[in-house]
This record gives C-alpha cells, structure tokens and sequence, in this order.
C-alpha cells in the first residue's frame, strides 16, 4: 500500500513565489514583461448598478435614444474634440506594435467615430491616414516629436505616467528597434531602448503651465492638451494637472498594459484604476471644475459593463489599450490569414507560454502579429481583418454601456451618477466611496446601519 | 523690417502673427520690443526670417523653431530653443536649463554659460556655448554636436547615444557610459567649422572629444546597474 501524499501549498511562499526566487537565484536579473498587473485588485467588477424599479423609470432598451455623444477639450481649445462615443483608444507606440496594427486601430476608430493616440516614437504615415481623430503623445523621450505632426494632431497629449509603471520610463528592447523604429526614434538600430522617465525641459507644475502654454501657442490655441498621468497620488496630481491648464486630463491605472517593463513595477506600483478614478473625480469636485475639465480613465477597462461604471462615477471617457489588443487576436490560440484561422500553438510555446497566458510583448515574437516588429510575424495581423475586430468589440462595448445606461433611466450615457451603484466588497465601498451593497455604509466616511 | 513690442501686444498676439500673418509678406526681419522675459517668445516658428529680440526671454524662446534665425539681445529661460528642426537661435547672453533639449536639427549659439541639462536628449542639433555648462548636460543625447568653449558641471554625457560633446575647459566629471575619446581629424574640422558658425576663434586642438563608451547599448545584468 503506497503512502498518501500530503501537499500542503504555503500562501506566502506558493509554486509563483517558488518559481520567482528559483528564476532570480538562477539569472540574478529581474523579469521585463508587457501587459498589466496580473495580481486580483479591487475593480469595477466589484460594483454593480441598482438599475430603475418602482423608484426610478427605465427607458426601452432598443427603441429610446440614448446618446453617447462626447466632447473633450472644451476649457481652453478652439477646436474641442466630439466623438460619437466615450471610448476611445490608449496611447500606444509604432514599435510595441507593428504599422498594421496602428493603422487597424486607425481605421477602427475612424469607422466607430472615436479617437486613438500616437505612442512613444511618434506618429505614422499609416495612423494619420487612417484615423479621422488621432491624439498625439508628447512623451518625455520625444522620440520622434516635431512640430508639423503636432500641427496634424486633432488634441496633444502630454504624458507624465503611466498606469503600469508610475514613475518609470519606457523600454523597447533592441529586438524590436528595427530600421524603421531606430530611424523615427533616431537611435541606433538594436540598441534597448531607453525613454526617459522625467521630461527634459520642464520639472514642477509651475514649469508645466508653461510648457502646456508653450504647446498652445506652437499650435495657436487650437487643439485640445490632456495631460496623462500614472495613478499614484492622483487628488494632487489632477489638481496641479488643472493648474497647469489642462483641457483633458487622463488617468490611467495600475492595470494599465505597457509594452515592456519590470514585473515588480506594474505589480507593486500605483493605485487601483477604481481608487484612482475616485480621488481625480474628487479633485476635479473639489476645484469645481467637473465638466469644465474633462476626465478619462484607463487601466483595465474590458467591458461595456467598466465603462458604464466608469462613467457613473464621474469619467466623461475611457481609454482602452490591453483589451484593444486581445480584440485584435492578442493571446488567441491561431490568427487568421486569408481567411483561415492558422494554430499558433507552436509559436506561443517557442517563447515560453501559451494562448492565454502570454505577456511576452518585449520579445517582439508576438505569435499573432500584434506586438512585433518582425517581417513576417506582423504578416499575422491584416489591417482590414484587425480594424473590423476592433470596430466589433468597440460597438459591442458601446451597445452595453447604452443598455445598462437605459436600465438606469438615463437617455445620455453622461448622465450615469454615482447614486446608481452599489459596492460588493468592503475594499472597493472604500476605495470608491459608494456604499456598500444593501447599506448606506461607506468605510471611513459613514457609519451605515 | 517689422518692429513689434510686447508692452502693446501678448505673446499670444505676437506668435499668432509669426504664424499667420508674417509667411505671406515679404518681410525679411522682425524685431521684438520690450520682451521683459515673457515665455514662449517665436515658439513654433515655420518660415525663413530673421528675428531679433531686444531684451530678456523666458522659458522656450524659439521652442520647436523650423527655419528662423532668431537673436536674443539677453537672457534666456528653461528650454531655448527646444526641440529645433532647423534655423538658429543665438543668445547673446546666459541660458538657463535645458538649452537646445530634444532639438532635432539647426545651431544654438549661447555666448555666455548655459546651466543645468544642456543639450538634454538632443537628436541632431548642433549646439555651441561659448561658456561654460552646468551639470547633467547632454543627457541621453542621441544625436549632433556640442561646443563648449568653457567647463563643464558633473555627469557629462550620462546614457550618450550617437551625440559628439567637444569640451574645451575642464569637465568636472563624466556621466554613466561617458568617455574621452580621442580627437580625430574630422573632430578638428567639425570643431573648427562649429566655432566659425558661432563667431569664436579657439583652436580647435584645444577641445576634447566626449563620446559614448556604448555599454549600455544593450543591457549587461552582471552589471548590477552599477555603470
């Protein structure tokens, strides 16, 4: 009779924990990954609606308007942007992607009449061609900025941080510093590239007025500026990003994607996108300047469902990068060429992982053609194919966010309030100060009963 | 010659008319009354002329410059010239921080010192300071060349890429991946012909050339981030 095994796994030290210190004692390096955090935080799945019943009146899902019409930069810009929808498209660079899949997003976009934003590394030919509204990043590398693309910009965005890596500049490893990246970025071809995580010539808030005054007057007072900024002490950033005279102000959270960057930032650095969300709305309140300054939030927003949330708690736009690129086949187990779905099992495996499990972005062998730079690779991902599974996923998320709008009384998705949500657990009521579910209790702000 | 003073318009006005109204005119010069150190004076220029400020500017005067040639009879703040694709700035006087950062093309001539950032990420432009240059200059320069006819502060050339920095005076010490290399033939004949630009006469033999030690091209783990 053989012996029975008892297998007893440690919380603190379980088979990931294992792995992490067996890989480090092994290589003595830290691990570079794409993607967001991967860790379960509080999110917009921990609130739900109270939708309208005897105390409030719905409106007919199919046959009563409502509108999702949205407009951004209204504070200072001649030309504010309106869009037929609050979802929009992340920031994402020509590098961490390949040209086919900037100009799918552009077509996407173009198609759904929503906006999409350069990345690091500038702007090209084939988004500008492609997108009716395209924002354009001013990052602290400036990889690839100048002033005749700033001009072809619809609105500027200029970017203080990031979601998944606050404080920390980019890196797109030499692998993907192709002829074309290295010649846009102008570095030399293969290097690891560094962005820098300060910009260089601006350092406070009072140095950023300027500077955002400096991009008025370059573009004549014509575009809309956002000002992106990573979540971490997200009250005084959006405050001091309103003194400075921003039009938009985006804030992305901690399950924001990155191309590349170190597992212990985008695990262990910044705030929840819900808590963040919360404290910028709560800034923005607090300088009665909601509505006058235009809030988006990004950082793992997937569903109709996160952006009904998003907006009832007080965003008047999201921003969508990660499930953007699941949309387009990212962590599918084939991609589809010529119409036939091809297994890219195989390849997934040569770098080490699976369908579903993949964040190996910064290797550049995307096994569906997303995120590389790779000749062949990038053949995996079609423009028109791409483009129509964004335009799908994007109408699908617009059709939920109207349908639970509706359920809530509300024939304009702007008109979503906080009042028509509830929390199911204790840290998300907290985290954004909305009871929880079934009482008035609002942790550290109302005692409830 | 068109003279416009800022005690009687804004900035705002004044850039608006750079923009707009002045690249359909034949007007070869225009020259900037009473600047009294206002920001973003000529910023986002984008035709050939000749443009003299009488006075002190603020932060970014000349930022984005494309083809003027633009003269601050003073000071300048952060960021002259930032992000140049081409034409000149010339700064009669001393330059605060991150002269010529991220400049893509064109020449930056400050006659006095400049401070702190100097030619901080530039990516082509040419850069000539007839003084000296605070800490931290040249920072993740990618590409184009730097004069400096006077020191330079600590951590010279920190994460240089493909950018050449010319020292003449003392350099009080070198950023990560930073070394003195050499000059070369060609080092003399750029050093000469950038002074000449600028209106200095030193010897080129002079000058030390600083260049990247390319170690940090790719990343080296044994390092231990020690560089």
């Amino acid at each position: 009779m053989s012996k029975r095994l008892v297998l007893e796994e440690s919380a603190g030290y379980n088979q990931s924990v294992i792995e992490y210190i067996h890989r480090a004692s092994a290589t003595g390096l830290y691990e570079i990954r794409g993607m967001g955090a991967k860790r379960r935080l509080p999110s917009f799945d921990d609130l739900v609606f109270l939708a309208g019943s005897a105390s409030r009146y719905p409106l007919e899902g199919y046959r009563e308007k409502c509108s999702t019409k949205t407009i951004l930069g209204t504070r200072f810009a001649k030309r504010p942007i309106e869009l037929a929808t609050p979802i929009t498209i992340a920031g994402m660079s020509f590098g961490a992607l390949s040209a086919n899949v900037k100009e799918a997003l552009g077509r996407a976009a173009t198609e759904v009449g929503t906006s999409t934003t350069t990345g690091d590394g500038g702007m090209t030919q084939e988004e500008r061609q492609s997108s009716k509204t395209l924002v354009y990043q001013c990052l602290p590398s400036r990889y690839g900025f100048n002033p005749d693309d700033l001009r072809k910009a619809d609105a500027i965005e200029l970017v203080i941080g990031q979601g998944a890596k606050p404080g920390g500049g980019g890196m797109l490893l030499g692998q993907k510093v192709t002829q074309r990246v290295a010649g846009m970025r102008t570095l030399p071809v293969g290097v690891d590239q560094r962005s820098a995580c300060r910009h260089p010539d601006w350092t406070g808030p009072d140095d950023l007025a300027i500077k955002v005054k400096e991009l008025r007057e370059i573009t004549d007072w014509e575009k809309p500026i956002y000002i992106k900024i990573g979540a971490t002490r997200t009250f005084n950033d959006v405050k001091l990003a309103v003194h400075a005279g921003a039009d938009v102000i985006v804030v992305d959270g901690m399950q924001g994607g990155t191309a590349a960057t170190q597992t212990v930032f985008i695990e262990h650095v910044g705030i929840p996108t819900l808590a963040a969300l919360r404290q910028a709305v709560d800034a923005l309140e607090d300088m009665n300047m909601r509505g006058k300054v235009q809030l988006i939030i990004s950082g793992g927003i997937r569903t109709g469902a996160d952006v009904a949330k998003a907006l009832a708690m007080g965003a008047d736009a999201v921003a969508i990068g990660q499930g953007i690129l699941y949309s387009l086949g990212c962590n599918s187990p084939s991609y589809v060429h010529k119409g036939q779905h091809i297994d890219a099992s195989a390849d997934y495996e040569k770098i080490g992982t699976a369908a579903g499990y993949c964040h190996h972005c910064q290797t550049g062998k995307c096994p569906v053609g997303v995120t590389t730079q790779d000749e062949i690779l990038e053949q995996r991902l079609e423009p028109l194919t791409g483009a129509k599974r964004v335009k799908n996923y994007l109408k699908t998320l617009n059709m939920e966010l109207t349908t639970v709008a509706r359920a809530c009384g509300k024939s304009n998705v702007h008109h979503l309030e906080r009042e028509d949500l509830v929390a199911l657990t204790v840290e998300a009521a907290a985290m954004a100060r909305i009871p929880l579910a079934g009482t008035d209790w609002i942790p550290g702000h109302s005692s409830g009963y | 010659m068109e003279s416009l003073d800022l005690r009687t318009i804004s900035v705002r006005e004044l850039n608006q008319y750079l923009h707009k109204e002045l690249p359909g005119k034949d007007i070869g010069k225009v020259e900037i009354f009473n600047p009294d150190g206002a920001h973003n004076i000529a910023a986002g220029m984008d035709c050939p002329v000749e443009i003299s400020i009488q006075g002190h500017g603020g932060y970014y005067v000349g930022g984005m410059n494309k083809h003027a040639d633009i003269t601050v009879h003073g000071n300048v703040g952060w960021g002259v010239a930032e992000n140049m694709m081409s034409g000149s700035v010339r700064v009669k006087g001393f330059a605060s921080e991150s002269a010529g950062a991220s400049g893509h093309g064109g020449t930056l001539i400050i006659e006095g010192d400049a401070s702190l950032r100097c030619g901080i990420s530039m990516k082509g432009i040419d850069i000539v300071v007839g003084g000296n240059i605070g800490n931290f200059s040249g920072f993740m320069a990618q590409a184009g060349r730097m004069v400096v006819c006077g020191d330079a502060g600590d951590g010279l050339g920190d994460s240089l890429y493909e950018a050449v920095i010319y020292v003449r005076g003392k350099v009080k010490s070198l950023g990560a991946d930073a070394r003195e290399e050499p000059m070369t033939e060609a080092d003399y004949v750029a050093v000469k012909e950038l002074l000449g630009r600028a209106g200095f006469s030193h010897d080129p033999k002079e000058f030390k050339r600083i260049a990247s030690a390319k170690t940090l091209y790719n990343w080296n783990a044994d390092a231990d981030q020690e560089y």
